[in-house]
């Protein structure tokens, strides 16, 4: 556990505008330490994936367009590199909905993440074999088309595949999204696994608010395109704000619908 | 009664009688197919890689051959022709690249078919203009002699097309699933977006994608303007190939050939034994109205890429 290195990544107050005229994020600031696991929170349309993708510089494919603000990476500015170059200084990002390469098998998926590394086929065969440690189920599905994959088994793809570019970051973006309980749990665990032996930190996406701040260790939430709080997530686990909007509890417990209140309590950050 | 006769009865009868005759027909139509399967394989490329369907791939058969020729009337020898011709078609892929694929990134694929159009028209001009628009003789000193096997009439030029056909298409296949290179190329046909995120550079994959349909563009080139000389209606066969590609599914190689081959023999067959019927002439529409059936039953061809639907 060590969350509490020099930061590796520091976006500072950015501003991303989408068609030259929808302003999505509206000073955004955050960092995350070397090692660290931090939570992004916040509703639908928030500007969760927003933000990652202005890291990860994939919003020139988009349209969007990062307007103020910078954004540092190991010390670095990289606000202009292209997708690729960031990749090979170790910052991946998996992408909502999982997109995997449907048409490629499960090992083929996984070494189209190898693609950029230039340090021989042994090293990308041991990655491989190292995956496979992680999700072991994968191992079995290697040949299967990933098209035809279960949800979970693709998300263990496309974390996989980002995994095979050896990164020291990996921006990840909403792994729950349509997957049953108890997977996101087993998701979540290799999550932690990962950051605590292979020493990737993660910037991690989630709606799925009790999930995201048991694994995390700081968190941040967003709400508008605006960090409204955030703060080591013990402590927003037991904010009275957050347990009321985002992990839908009550002061006794988990909420109970027989006594709904009529009124919405309002949010103290609003104020 | 008369019209079922010779709509479903006559054809088949000649052909029981002259069996010979029959296996000849076959044949031609089998090394004609194989000529639009060359040109099909350059569209299967470039939209197998990028999901653009390229309408100047056409052109762009005419232009290397243009080119080839162009060089080979300056008194450079083939092989050094060959070789210059093969870095015009990669180097035309840069320029494609830098100043019509890039500005129009993450655009609608009409959008890019459009500019395809554009490029079309382009190249065709160009091509004339460097060149001179007049009809060539393209002599590369391919073989063309008949000869007869088994009472069949064989053309050794029409071999040589299905041999270089048949390595072309090993070699891509190779290439597209052996290679590092292929299987990203395969990746961003899936998912530019995800492509992008695990590092693929675009630019790249895209300069590769254009510079190979570039070079199987020369080798189309080549093999139709030796058969019926280099002119401005080389680029028009690109329109024989679209009812290939229809049959054959618009992301196989493999669909490519077998399109390729099926239209061939197809409209030679129709031709000989259906055309009295409708008045002659049928070859000209025959394959379009296959592809019409096709579009309208199987949509993905023969071999094109399983919509994958997850339930």
């Amino acid at each position: 556990m060590t969350g509490n290195g020099a930061p590796l990544l520091i976006v500072n107050n950015i501003e991303v505008i989408y068609d030259h005229v929808i302003l999505v994020l509206k000073g955004v600031s955050l960092e995350v330490p070397e090692g660290g696991i931090v939570a992004l929170l916040g509703a639908n349309g928030a500007g969760k994936t927003t933000t990652l993708k202005a890291i990860s510089n994939l919003l020139g494919a988009e349209r969007g367009d990062v307007t103020k603000g910078s954004i540092e990476y190991m010390g670095e500015r990289v606000d202009s590199l292209t997708p690729s170059e960031l990749v090979k200084r170790g910052v991946v990002q998996v992408m909502e909905g999982r997109r995997c390469f449907e048409h490629l098998t499960v090992e083929e998926n996984l070494l189209t993440g190898a693609y950029l590394r230039k340090d021989g086929k042994a090293a990308v065969k041991r990655d491989v074999e190292m995956v496979y440690h992680y999700f072991p189920r994968l191992k079995e599905r290697r040949d299967a088309q990933a098209g035809y994959t279960s949800g979970g088994e693709q998300q263990m793809t496309a974390l996989g595949r980002a995994l095979m570019a050896k990164p020291k970051m990996i921006l990840l973006d909403e792994p729950s999204m349509g997957l049953a309980p108890q997977l996101v749990e087993e998701i979540f665990d290799i999550v932690k696994d990962l950051n605590e032996k292979e020493k990737v930190s993660f910037l991690l996406a989630e709606q799925n608010t009790n999930m995201a701040l048991r694994y995390a260790r700081y968190g941040y939430v967003l709400e508008n395109g605006r960090v409204v709080m955030d703060g080591a997530a013990a402590t927003l686990r037991e904010n009275e704000d957050i347990k009321e909007f985002y992990l839908g509890l009550d002061r006794g417990g988990r909420k109970s619908y027989r006594n709904v209140k009529h009124y919405r309590r309002r949010k103290r950050w609003l104020v | 009664m008369d019209l079922v006769n010779v709509l479903f009865i006559a054809p088949f009868l000649d052909m029981a009688d002259a069996p010979v005759f029959l296996a000849e027909v076959v044949i031609s139509g089998v090394l004609t197919g194989v000529m639009y399967s060359l040109v099909a394989l350059g569209f299967v490329l470039i939209f197998k890689a990028s999901g653009v369907f390229n309408f100047a791939q056409g052109a762009m058969v005419l232009f290397a051959a243009l080119t080839l020729v162009g060089l080979m009337e300056r008194g450079v020898p083939v092989w050094l022709a060959l070789i210059g011709t093969a870095a015009v078609m990669v180097a035309l892929a840069f320029v494609i690249e830098r100043v019509m694929l890039r500005p129009l990134i993450n655009q609608e694929g009409i959008i890019l078919f459009m500019a395809t159009i554009g490029l079309d028209f382009l190249l065709q001009g160009v091509g004339q203009i460097a060149w001179g628009s007049n009809v060539k003789v393209l002599n590369i000193g391919i073989p063309n002699k008949s000869f007869e096997v088994g009472g069949i009439l064989l053309n050794e030029f029409d071999l040589f097309a299905a041999l270089i056909a048949a390595v072309l298409v090993g070699v891509l296949a190779v290439f597209f699933q052996k290679t590092a290179i292929g299987r990203a190329l395969r990746a961003v046909a899936d998912d530019h977006q995800a492509a992008l995120a695990v590092g693929i550079p675009l630019k790249t994959i895209w300069v590769i994608v254009w510079s190979v349909a570039g070079i199987v563009a020369l080798v189309a080139g080549i093999m139709w303007g030796a058969k019926s000389g280099v002119q401005f209606s080389l680029s028009l066969i690109a329109l024989k190939s679209l009812p290939v590609l229809i049959l054959g599914g618009f992301t196989s190689i493999p669909g490519a050939i077998i399109g390729g081959l099926i239209i061939g023999v197809g409209e030679k067959i129709a031709e000989i034994y259906w055309g009295p019927a409708f008045g002659g002439a049928i070859e000209g529409w025959f394959a379009y109205m296959l592809a019409l059936v096709f579009l309208l039953f199987r949509p993905q061809g023969l071999f094109g890429e399983r919509i994958i639907e997850r339930v």
